[in-house]
């Protein structure tokens, strides 16, 4: 790549992205959020009594989880994977993706794919595999979406000569495994297998979508921003060679650990917890990469809002994967299997740490899409510290609530008294979440405000 | 080999993938080919039986509208019943699927946290060897208790008032209702009510402890056959 740039001229930013795609991406993933987030209050309303939508078919908590979950994956993360892919991706190949057309096509046909399963869900149409809910006859559309993705990104990078960054390891592997797991995930446990066997597929299934599709995709862009942000380097090339391979070989090999107990054989779960545990080092040699490419820089952390949000993933991120060394053990596992401790865990991931860093790329690619400034500095600072705190408040709530409701249930308690002891958790839950609700409500008026601005500063240049 | 584009794809990328998988799932769906998968049609039992024929006699007008009338013949009556013991679990399954029951229900007992005293005995793998645990409904999380162990325990009436307005009979549950399987009142279940109380009566039914679960040593009816007797034949030695 610098070879190349030395010898000839760069080529233009506006000849590598599609900066309306982005923008449309982005706006649409956060429509979806907002949706899921809708999901989340009313299932969280129902737990507490104070659903007022009961006996509403259509509006059943049951089916507005499932809503709530595929929101966050389909609509919310994987629309702005790509399009925070649609920027760095031409940026670092110096090569546009493959067809512009497709770029378009997969647009449209992604926002089909994710509408129709939520109408699908909506009308009972489930499939009964967690996280992959989407209708069966969806399924076969997406496969074809996500192959066209592969293409379309892979056009470039399979162009460029000689060694790649760490970014773009992380993207071709995440575009193979994204496209391998969700047909492991959807076809296997429906089509060709049933019973315990269909539970590994259906453990592999939700671990992979979170590692081999989700975490590739942000740690890459990780690996591309932060340097940028902070104007220097990555610390160590040696150290993020590990964390790639590390977790490439470590992570697929898990999937059982979401279903320990089972009637899965016990030495593969066995095997799923030591590698579990295994890929919490290679976690550490990832943070502690990053971490030590801020020192001397630290200041960069209050100062500089899209970096902020970054490095408080990257918190968020160290501590799910301790959290996870420690749960997967199988005293952990006896105690708080079923429990709100893992609804906590949940949210750390998807929201601490992987909505935090697409919510961090769009802070800091809005600006430069809409051309002009934020427009207000203060509903930056209210959307950070309200969705930061309401998460922290939300996954400590749930954990600790985890242990009382694995305690309640070992202890043989009527069933009643741990769905009473859970009332005052659940409300702060409530609380929690309507904190980062208005944190994302802080933000969607931002982004307004900004792009209203950008179009009064077009006009007063071009008068 | 570590940076390189074939290096990615086709070590991390395939390879990796392909090693788990192998690890993750092919070798239990080796360890369990002995297991053959059982139909819908070949998990009806006596138990189910009673809980189905109970729903017919206690809603007679919905049942008739959900399934129609069994045929004359005393054969083909038994055909009949089975047939539609069969079409019910599979209906009730995808409401179970569809309303998201499987998110706050889990259906597995572990040998672990006292679950057996509370649920019954620990789940065995030839339990889930059916066309109805495809995909498996393990679940992972549980709102409400255990369902594993959930058939028999309860009457049919019981289930419908529940499903109707779970508050009615108990009075702190979290669990939303589910007017929607009802025509207007607990006692006309509509086909998707009948079919989900015949899903949930059927889980455990395959169990020696049926329905006495906890008190798994001392079944009355563990010596019992199941196919052939009818619970309450049973009940009444």
């Amino acid at each position: 790549m610098n070879t190349e740039s030395a010898s000839t001229p760069l080529p233009r930013h506006d000849d590598l992205v599609d900066e309306r795609l982005v923008s449309l991406y982005f706006v649409t993933a956060l429509a979806y959020l907002f949706i899921s987030m809708l999901g989340g209050f009313l299932m969280a309303l129902q737990l507490v009594h104070m659903n007022p939508l009961r006996g509403i078919e259509l509006m059943s908590p049951g089916r507005w989880r499932m809503i709530h979950t595929n929101a966050i994956a389909y609509g919310w993360l994987a629309n702005a994977f790509l399009g925070a892919l649609h920027w760095a991706v031409p940026r670092l190949t110096l090569r546009p993706v493959f067809h512009k057309g497709l770029s378009y096509l997969i647009y449209g046909a992604w926002q089909l794919v994710v509408l129709s399963t939520a109408v699908g869900i909506l009308l009972g149409e489930a499939q009964g595999l967690e996280w992959g809910e989407t209708p069966v006859w969806i399924d076969p559309v997406a496969q074809l979406g996500l192959l066209l993705v592969a293409i379309n990104f892979m056009a470039p990078i399979v162009k460029m000569k000689g060694p790649m960054y760490v970014t773009l390891w992380y993207f071709m592997a995440a575009f193979i495994w994204t496209f391998l797991t969700y047909a492991m995930g959807n076809f296997i446990p429906q089509y060709f297998l049933c019973g315990s066997s269909a539970g590994a597929v259906g453990g592999l299934f939700i671990h992979d979508l979170v590692g081999l599709f989700v975490t590739p995709l942000g740690w890459g862009l990780m690996y591309y921003f932060v340097p940028i942000l902070l104007k220097k380097p990555m610390w160590s090339h040696g150290l993020s060679l590990v964390g790639f391979w590390g977790l490439a070989f470590f992570y697929p090999l898990q999937g059982i650990h979401h279903f320990l107990y089972t009637p899965i054989p016990m030495f593969l779960q066995h095997g799923a917890i030591v590698s579990t545990i295994a890929v919490e080092m290679v976690v550490m040699t990832v943070v502690i990469n990053f971490f030590v490419t801020l020192r001397g820089t630290g200041r960069a952390f209050y100062d500089n809002m899209p970096l902020r949000w970054f490095y408080t993933g990257m918190v968020f991120y160290f501590l799910t994967c301790l959290q996870c060394a420690f749960q997967t053990t199988l005293p952990f596992q006896a105690l708080i299997h079923f429990s709100d401790w893992v609804v906590g865990h949940a949210h750390m991931v998807m929201f601490g740490v992987f909505s935090m860093w697409l919510q961090g790329i769009m802070i800091y690619l809005f600006p430069r899409l809409f051309k002009t400034e934020w427009y207000s500095k203060t509903l930056c600072e209210y959307h950070y510290w309200l969705s930061a705190v309401g998460l922290f408040v939300m996954a400590a709530d749930l954990i600790l609530l985890g242990v009382f409701q694995g305690f309640w249930w070992a202890s043989l308690e009527m069933w009643e008294v741990s769905v009473d002891g859970s009332q005052p958790f659940w409300i702060l839950r409530l609380v929690a979440g309507l904190s980062m609700v208005g944190g994302f409500l802080a933000f969607v008026v931002n982004i307004y405000q900004t792009w209203l601005k950008s179009k009064s500063v077009k006009t007063t240049s071009a008068a | 080999m570590f940076e390189s584009k074939s290096g990615v794809l086709l070590i991390a990328g395939l390879f990796f993938f392909g090693l788990a998988f192998v690890s993750n799932v092919v070798v239990p769906v080796i360890m369990y080919r002995d297991l053959p998968e059982k139909t819908a049609l070949e998990v009806v039992n006596g138990n189910l039986r009673y809980q189905f024929e109970d729903l017919a006699r206690r809603y007679p007008e919905e049942f008739k509208k959900a399934f129609g009338e069994p045929p004359a013949s005393e054969t083909e009556q038994q055909k009949w019943w089975n047939e539609k013991c069969a079409e019910a679990l599979l209906a009730g399954r995808k409401i179970y699927v569809g309303e998201g029951c499987w998110h706050c229900h889990s259906q597995f007992v572990r040998p672990v946290s006292n679950e057996d005293k509370r649920w019954g005995p620990v789940s065995e793998s030839k339990e889930y060897q059916n066309e109805l645990q495809r995909p498996v409904m393990f679940g992972t999380r549980r709102v409400g208790p255990d369902l594993s162990r959930e058939g028999g325990r309860r009457s049919n009436d019981w289930h419908a008032v529940h499903f109707f307005e779970p508050k009615r009979l108990s009075d702190k549950s979290p669990m939303p209702g589910y007017p929607w399987l009802f025509d207007g009142s607990p006692d006309k279940p509509n086909r998707r009510g009948l079919v989900l109380i015949a899903y949930v009566q059927w889980l455990g039914s395959w169990l020696e402890s049926y329905p006495y679960f906890e008190q798994y040593e001392q079944s009355p009816l563990k010596d019992i056959p199941l196919a052939e007797t009818k619970p309450d034949d049973a009940a009444a030695k």
